[in-house]
């Protein structure tokens, strides 16, 4: 079972990378405004075009 | 004006339809290939006596396609079309885009040009050969730098959830791709893995669990995170439930891994610490798919007029169904009845044709219309094909439980006095013939559905304007890391000078890798050897034709620690007794019995009768002949190779025995085969590759030089 000394780092590694990426994101603000992002990606200016070129 | 176009003005869709078209026809050949294994298992007479579409080896391709084509491609179109759109920014490389898209192309077709002809590592889900894991590696990174490339250049601040899916997907599938693949080559498409036996199983399964997780469940959700939204025109139900979700999946997922060896001879903690890891993926897996479905609350009448919003829902709650019955199968009772039946295809399918079949099949109904700019070419035909799909898929998965559910039983089924009720294990799979028969009716309906989508989708495009209609960067805040922007062709190749780094650490880490892990296991064997001895050449030879011909796909080598297992195989499988086993061969379905135990249990002429005609002295059996074993030669230079890489991995040849090899092989070869004539078989077998296999089969469970105690 001596895979697990090479397992076990793996995967805690995974999660440490995690925890770090985790914790930068929040440093950098991307969670602090968890309401708008939702909409945003409703509002596409490039699809409101296509709309509009479609004959409907 | 300016009256020269800037394309990083636009989006890439050409990359996208390119990636849409791949996944269509892919996703028909997969669906063919499981649709020909199906019938196979229904009826062995379906492979036509041809050795390359047996289902040993079609079965390899057709999970490989499904997994890495069809849902590969899919992964891909979604996440290049989601991504620019999210991120507000053309790709960051149109040579990148087009190297990716080419490069894993190249890598399906030499998939479908190795696996039939017996090329595999017989690792499940990672069965290509060592030249083609290195192709895989390299298109992944430049994959990666595309994508990562594009993060920086975003013009959105908010990184959305859905970007957090994929980056999680690239960053996981690399690590798992690279650990599970580290082999050591014998020839151009041959090679030992470094592990053996129980270490082995544990970096398959591993891979294994977590290609499900990575590969076939974070990129769907991030899918599913954009397209939901955008098909029903509402914000995802809870925002913050969807961050959490990420975040709870991504520490979980990765320790689930041995639930796939249950009752094996895994040590036990490990088994435990894989079921309660999954029991926890409960919690954040029904989190994300009611936050997916809620995201209809108000506008549900849309299920019933919209053909893409009824693929996506259904899909989710396929997702929702998949994920229950998950760490159900995890619990250790539950397992020791489902582990190696039908159930676990059941499952599998469940969520590949419900969950990622169903997803793929709502996106290409959205996509398709908005890339080439026109209008679904009919609503109907694509109801249609909802209705039928979902009966193929609900024929394919009670057929399944049904058969499982069946075949656990008779398996463990006892009299009063203890003894096995169905101790003929052909009993319990003519039981299930009927049901293989559903589950091919169920499949078909699945093809035929997806038949009626490529019709509607060609006549889609086809009636579209040919007028090139492109659709421009969206404004963003951000001022994007590169803000300027240039033509010239440097752009182009400004990716690759990264992804030349990012392949050159991986080269720095697989080789230390491989100075460092054989070093971890050879202590370890040496002390096995007073217990086990290794493989003579003959049977190692043997081996590897009962690899290349996916014998594991059917057959395990493990004898669970249950009663019922140890009464039908003999004691339980031990750690030890499969140490020196690069690659390891404990399988995950029995559609025949057990073979850890099966050496000296027949005689050599059984062996090659069963071979030849299996009917002959199984009445009844499913299996398919391999008369041309009976005529392949066996290449004996080869033999001296192969054990001194066995040597390097820690597997106690001597020198003696190396230099001796051809000669110790052909000796065995030609006892094998005089026996053989002497009871009646034709003459002239010891340069076969049919005495191999029959010295490698009566090994199975007689390398211990010390007896077993019964447990």
């Amino acid at each position: 079972m001596n895979i697990l000394f090479l397992l076990i780092p793996i995967a805690t590694g995974i999660g440490i990378a995690g925890v770090i990426a985790f914790i930068y994101a929040v440093r950098k603000g991307q969670f602090d405004d968890l309401s708008t992002p939702a909409y945003r990606i409703l509002v596409d200016e490039s699809e409101r075009k296509i709309d509009e070129l479609d004959s409907k | 004006m300016n009256s020269t176009v800037n394309k990083y003005d636009f989006y890439d869709d050409e990359i996208v339809k390119k990636f849409v078209i791949a996944t269509v026809c892919w996703g028909l050949i997969a669906f063919l290939v499981g649709l020909v294994v199906a019938l196979q298992l229904a009826d062995w007479r379906f492979n036509f006596g041809l050795p390359w579409i047996t289902f040993g080896r079609l079965r390899p391709l057709h999970t490989n396609a499904a997994i890495f084509a069809f849902a590969g491609n899919a992964i891909f179109a979604g996440i290049y079309h989601s991504s620019q759109r999210l991120l507000k920014a053309r790709l960051s490389s149109d040579l990148l885009s087009n190297l990716h898209f080419w490069g894993w192309q190249l890598i399906i077709v030499s998939a479908a040009l190795t696996l039939p002809f017996g090329y595999t590592t017989s690792k499940e889900y990672a069965e290509l050969e060592w030249p083609i894991d290195i192709a895989i590696t390299i298109v992944w990174v430049i994959f990666a730098v595309n994508f990562f490339l594009t993060i920086k250049n975003r013009k959105e601040q908010h990184i959305y959830v859905a970007i957090w899916f994929y980056i999680a997907t690239i960053i996981t599938v690399a690590v798992l791709h690279i650990v599970n693949s580290i082999a050591i080559p014998v020839t151009f498409l041959k090679s030992y893995p470094v592990y053996a036996g129980v270490q082995d199983a544990l970096v398959q399964w591993w891979y294994g669990h977590n290609a499900v997780a990575f590969v076939l469940t974070t990129p769907f959700l991030g899918l599913m995170y954009y397209y939901i939204p955008k098909a029903v025109n509402r914000p995802v139900y809870s925002y913050r439930l969807s961050i959490i979700h990420f975040w709870s999946l991504v520490f979980i997922y990765i320790w689930a891994g041995p639930h796939h060896l249950l009752h094996t001879s895994l040590p036990n903690w490990a088994q435990s610490l894989g079921m309660v890891f999954s029991l926890m993926l409960w919690a954040p897996s029904w989190g994300g798919m009611i936050n997916g479905l809620l995201t209809l609350r108000g506008a549900w009448d849309k299920i019933r007029t919209d053909p893409v919003v009824k693929f996506l829902i259904a899909a989710v709650t396929f997702y929702g169904m998949a994920t229950f019955e998950g760490p159900l199968l995890s619990i250790k009772s539950v397992n020791s009845l489902a582990h190696y039946t039908d159930w676990i295809i059941g499952h599998v399918h469940a969520g590949a044709l419900g969950w990622n079949g169903f997803l793929t099949f709502g996106m290409l109904y959205y996509l398709v219309p908005k890339l080439w700019k026109t209008n679904l070419y009919s609503v109907k035909l694509a109801t249609t094909h909802f209705w039928i799909g979902l009966l193929g898929i609900i024929l394919y998965i009670m057929a399944m439980w049904a058969s499982g559910i069946t075949q656990g039983l008779m398996w463990q089924a006892m009299d009063d006095s203890g003894n096995l009720l169905y101790p003929d294990f052909v009993e319990t799979v003519i039981r299930l013939v009927p049901l293989y028969y559903v589950r091919f009716v169920g499949g078909l309906l699945f093809l035929l559905g997806f038949l009626i989508q490529i019709f509607n989708l060609t006549a889609t495009v086809l009636q579209a304007n040919k007028e090139k209609v492109k659709d421009p960067v969206a404004k963003g805040s951000r001022i994007p890391f590169k803000d300027v922007i240039s033509e010239s062709s440097h752009r182009s190749l400004e990716g690759l000078p990264a992804v030349f780094s990012t392949l050159v650490v991986i080269a720095v880490l697989v080789a230390s890798a491989f100075s460092l892990i054989p070093a971890l296991f050879t202590p370890t064997k040496m002390s096995a050897k007073s217990i086990i001895r290794p493989y003579s050449p003959l049977e190692l030879v043997g081996r590897d034709v009962y690899i290349r011909e996916g014998c594991y796909l059917c057959h395990s080598q493990q004898i669970r620690t249950m009663s019922s297992e140890v009464l039908r195989y003999g004691p339980a499988s031990t750690m030890e007794e499969s140490i020196f086993d690069h690659p390891f061969q404990w399988g995950s379905k029995r559609t025949g019995p057990d073979l850890a135990r099966i050496g000296k249990k027949y005689p050599d002429l059984w062996h090659y009768r069963h071979m030849m005609d299996p009917r002959e002295v199984t009445p009844k059996s499913l299996m398919p002949a391999y008369a041309w074993l009976a005529k392949d030669k066996i290449s004996f230079d080869l033999i001296p190779k192969k054990l001194r890489i066995m040597q390097q991995l820690g597997v106690p040849y001597s020198e003696y025995e190396i230099d001796n090899s051809i000669e110790t092989a052909q000796m065995q070869a030609a006892t094998i085969a005089k026996e053989l004539h002497e009871h009646g078989a034709p003459s002239g077998l010891e340069k076969t590759e049919m005495v191999a296999l029959i010295a490698y089969l009566q090994s199975l469970g007689q390398m211990s030089i010390k007896p077993l105690e019964v447990k």
